[in-house]
């Protein structure tokens, strides 16, 4: 944060959610609370098939049914593109399918779409979808990411010749060396299975076009990039498109994306001139959204006998799934990135391989790639602790980066900018009375109830950045990692703030009016925290990464930042006295030295909005932007879990 | 179907609607009576974010009919507080003690730690996770929302009420883990 010596007085301090009024009593507005005049609820007829070819789709008798007003199939649907994937990377080959939102010709996964009802009762429209016949001829089916890559597998798209994706690869060139200096090298299999992040509400969406211009609600992390995705697939001036994310009941990477089923209720609500929603149902979910981790990985590890470390090779198997969905083949890039975790091992290596298997793509979930390489590095340090024979503590301790190392390059090219890994090591066990746990073990398992202890340390990229690595020509993701704000000071004093982040549970509208209140000397209750809509702020990226606060609260600081300084200046005019001699103090501008002389913030953005006497040149008004394009963001940190089960009974994780 | 009429009290004002057999209670107060802070998370009564007071007792609204409702007096997170804009303990210990997140679940966990307090004004933290096994929360790890009934418990001072129910089974002890 730029930090401004200012009357920092909200920042750091414990308050209560600004948020959570409307949520505590049911006063929130999500996706699936809203309702438009003529709205019309999409229900989806879904693939029963892993891999099929559509022979034929019958329509006309769900079409007939009571209350239904269209069905439609892919040729329906005016779109001139498929589903977006973000990644280019530079010098890589990588097999891209095209994904449409609804199935043409063949389906690819459980649950992709092949159509859609549309009609005025929610529970109509599902009926109906079970009043369209789709033939299927099924095709072989592959699952398994090993097996798909064997000679002779299925293949889940034919023209590709393979079900290899791409392959890419990040480190170190010489492992060979790694090998030889080692005294004993281990070698692990280590499934980091497939998961959900399901949030606890489903996905959902509003359509609605009227009159040349298109508004989406939608549970997305993203609406400023849905936007952008949309002037493509809809062929329409982006200015003429609005996106809105009302309240967000959770993500965790799932709703960082486009989705079929927005696209398809935009097509559908212009096709129809209707309103269109969708809502979910949660076994949708399961089988729709993106999933998540489900990689094999292959690692090697070389140590002496000390237990130091000489190098680390990940050999990366990632099941991507059927199709691409924004982020699918890039995110176990992200392995790649932090495969070091907190340790210095002068060689370390990560090579990828993405498959194709007949299940829904993964995506971001929780972490997206980071906490797969924490896993492997953390597995290996304890297998290797329990095969050297020495404390697992101990190999950590001796492998961690040295404070007094920072800024520290690792292997893989990465700058770590700063670590105390012993200092929270240290904390963590502080914390942990490992000796009690392990007694109430014992003691639990003679209850027959049995209790896992561990703990693990990591090392993180917060905040995707800089652009210019991770953008087009870096690593190749078509996108800058930025964010915006606007600080607005209405002439009453209260203030607006504008985020391009997309909060979803983050308790930013507290965070960030806690930012703003500092600089120009205010308190959070009069600031108003505006996020999630395109037609209200300036293009954002969204919410996702560990990165809103990280970069969204940096770019309102600086926002807030430009407000003071300006302010500061109109109020040194005014009462005369030296720009630099402005303190903010006590909820006042005040001249050093004179506390009795000062100016609230409402007089002074009274004397903006009425520009009777403001510096010469000075534009009126009190509201300053900011896009902030942040340098290395990163965070470490320890924890612990233990979790006790006994069959078929509760566990109590704590 | 031939549509059925029902007559709820929901919050204290009776509605009377003609509805289909199958229509859900959740449905009926989101899409009928626009009472849309009752939420959906599951289609298999797993998550609890559905959950309402039906003749005081706390349910999941998506499991029962409305049908099976009529002539019942239902409570929603809307009607929970008192006049005016006055919480319940409950939602005010969910705002102190950061009990909720994205506030998905939370309509729900309120509803359902509201009829626990109801039943039993003294829990201890093991009767909490139990009374709340229904609900679901993915932002919050649990943590806080315990914390919160604990202090609405405290807060309504009731403890002189009905003695409390005999203790749930024994829970795994989580000492060993510093503050
Ligand atoms: S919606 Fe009722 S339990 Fe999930
Ligand atoms: S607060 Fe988000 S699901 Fe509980």
């Amino acid at each position: 944060m730029s930090g401004n010596g200012n009357g920092s007085r909200y920042v750091g301090q414990r308050l209560r959610r600004k948020e959570d009024p409307p949520l505590i009593t049911g006063k929130g507005v999500y996706t699936d609370d809203m309702t438009l005049p003529g709205m019309l609820y999409a229900a989806f007829v879904r693939s029963p098939e892993s891999h099929a070819r559509i022979t034929s789709i019958e329509t006309s008798a769900a079409a007939a049914r009571d209350g239904i007003h269209a069905v439609l199939t892919a040729e329906d649907l005016d779109l001139a593109a498929g589903m977006p994937m973000a990644w280019v990377p530079p010098g890589v080959e990588i097999n891209t399918p095209e994904h449409w939102p609804l199935a043409r010709g063949e389906v690819k996964h459980v649950g992709q779409a092949v159509g859609v009802v549309l009609g005025e009762d929610k529970y109509a429209v599902v009926d109906a979808t079970e009043d369209v016949v789709v033939e299927y001829d099924p095709l072989p089916v592959v699952v398994d990411p090993e097996a798909a890559l064997e000679d002779g597998s299925p293949l889940v798209h034919e023209q590709f010749g393979t079900n290899r994706t791409h392959q890419w690869g990040l480190g170190s060139e010489d492992m060979d060396v790694a090998w030889q200096e080692a005294d004993i090298v281990i070698e692990r299999r280590i499934v980091n299975h497939r998961v959900h992040g399901a949030p606890i509400e489903p996905r959902a969406c509003l359509a609605e076009y009227r009159a040349g211009y298109l508004t989406l609600w939608s549970t997305t992390q993203i609406p400023h990039l849905t936007r952008s995705f949309l002037a493509g697939s809809m062929q329409m001036s982006e200015d003429r498109i609005r996106v809105v994310a009302p309240d967000v009941g959770g993500a965790f990477g799932t709703k960082l994306n486009h989705y079929p089923e927005e696209a398809v209720a935009c097509a559908a609500a212009r096709r129809l001139g209707r309103p269109v929603k969708w809502t979910e149902t949660r076994s949708e979910h399961m089988t729709t959204t993106t999933h998540g981790r489900d990689q094999i990985d292959r690692v090697k590890m070389g140590l002496k006998r000390d237990g130091t470390i000489t190098g680390l090779h990940i050999d990366v198997l990632a099941d991507l799934g059927a199709y691409y969905q924004l982020l699918t083949p890039i995110i176990p890039c992200f392995t790649a990135f932090v495969a070091s975790g907190c340790y210095k091992i002068p060689r370390v290596r990560t090579d990828i391989t993405g498959v194709f298997t007949n299940k829904f793509p993964t995506d971001a979930t929780r972490g997206a790639g980071r906490p797969e390489a924490t896993h492997v590095v953390e597995v290996m340090v304890e297998q290797a602790a329990a095969e050297i024979g020495i404390a697992p503590v101990d190999i950590r301790r001796k492998n961690f980066i040295p404070k007094e190392d920072f800024p520290a390059e690792v292997a893989v090219g990465v700058v770590y900018d700063s670590g105390d890994y012993h200092g929270t090591l240290d904390k963590l066990l502080e914390k942990i009375d490992f000796d009690e746990l392990e007694r109430e073990r014992s003691e639990l398992r003679e209850r027959g109830i049995y209790r896992g202890i561990g703990y693990s340390t990591y090392m993180e990229i917060c905040g995707l950045a800089p652009s210019r690595i991770v953008g087009p020509h870096g690593v190749g993701i078509q996108g800058g990692f930025w964010e915006s704000a606007i600080v607005r000071v209405h002439p009453s004093g209260s203030v607006t703030v504008f985020t391009g982040t997309s909060p979803h549970g983050q308790g930013l509208d507290t965070s960030m009016a806690q930012i703003a209140a500092d600089r120009p000397g205010t308190t959070p209750d009069v600031v108003e925290v505006i996020h999630g809509d395109t037609n209200t702020g300036p293009y954002g990226m969204g919410t996702y990464g560990s990165r809103s606060l990280a970069v969204g609260g940096e770019s309102v600081a600086r926002a807030a930042e430009k407000v003071q300084d300006k302010a500061k200046r109109i109020v040194a005019h005014m009462l005369e006295a030296a720009p630099e001699d402005i303190e903010v103090a006590g909820g006042k501008f005040t001249v050093r030295g004179s506390p009795d002389k000062g100016m609230t913030l409402a007089e002074v953005s009274g004397a903006a909005y009425i520009p009777e006497n403001l510096p010469d040149g000075m534009e009126p008004g009190l509201e300053e932007t900011t896009l902030y394009d942040p340098e290395h963001p990163a965070g470490s940190t320890s924890c612990a879990t233990s979790l006790s089960t006994t069959a078929g009974r509760r566990s109590t994780p704590c | 179907m031939a549509p059925v009429r029902v007559s709820l009290d929901v919050n204290g004002t009776t509605y009377e609607r003609e509805v289909e057999p199958r229509l859900l209670l959740v449905h009926f107060l989101r899409d009928h009576l626009g009472l849309t802070g009752t939420h959906v998370g599951c289609d298999t009564s797993n998550c609890g974010a559905c959950t309402v007071h039906l003749n005081g007792e706390a349910v999941k609204s998506c499991t029962v009919l409305a049908v099976q409702a009529d002539g019942a007096q239902v409570t929603t997170i809307e009607g929970l507080g008192g006049p005016g804009d006055a919480l319940h303990p409950v939602q005010e210990a969910f705002w102190e003690h950061h009990g909720l997140q994205c506030g998905y679940c939370t309509p729900g966990m309120i509803m359902a730690a509201a009829d626990l307090l109801a039943r039993n004004s003294d829990p201890s933290e093991a009767e909490v996770r139990e009374a709340l096994a229904g609900n679901l929360c993915r932002c919050t790890g649990y943590h806080n929302i315990v914390k919160a009934v604990m202090a609405a418990a405290k807060a309504t001072g009731r403890a002189e009420a009905a003695p409390p129910p005999p203790p749930g089974d024994p829970t795994v002890p989580v000492t060993g883990v510093g503050a």
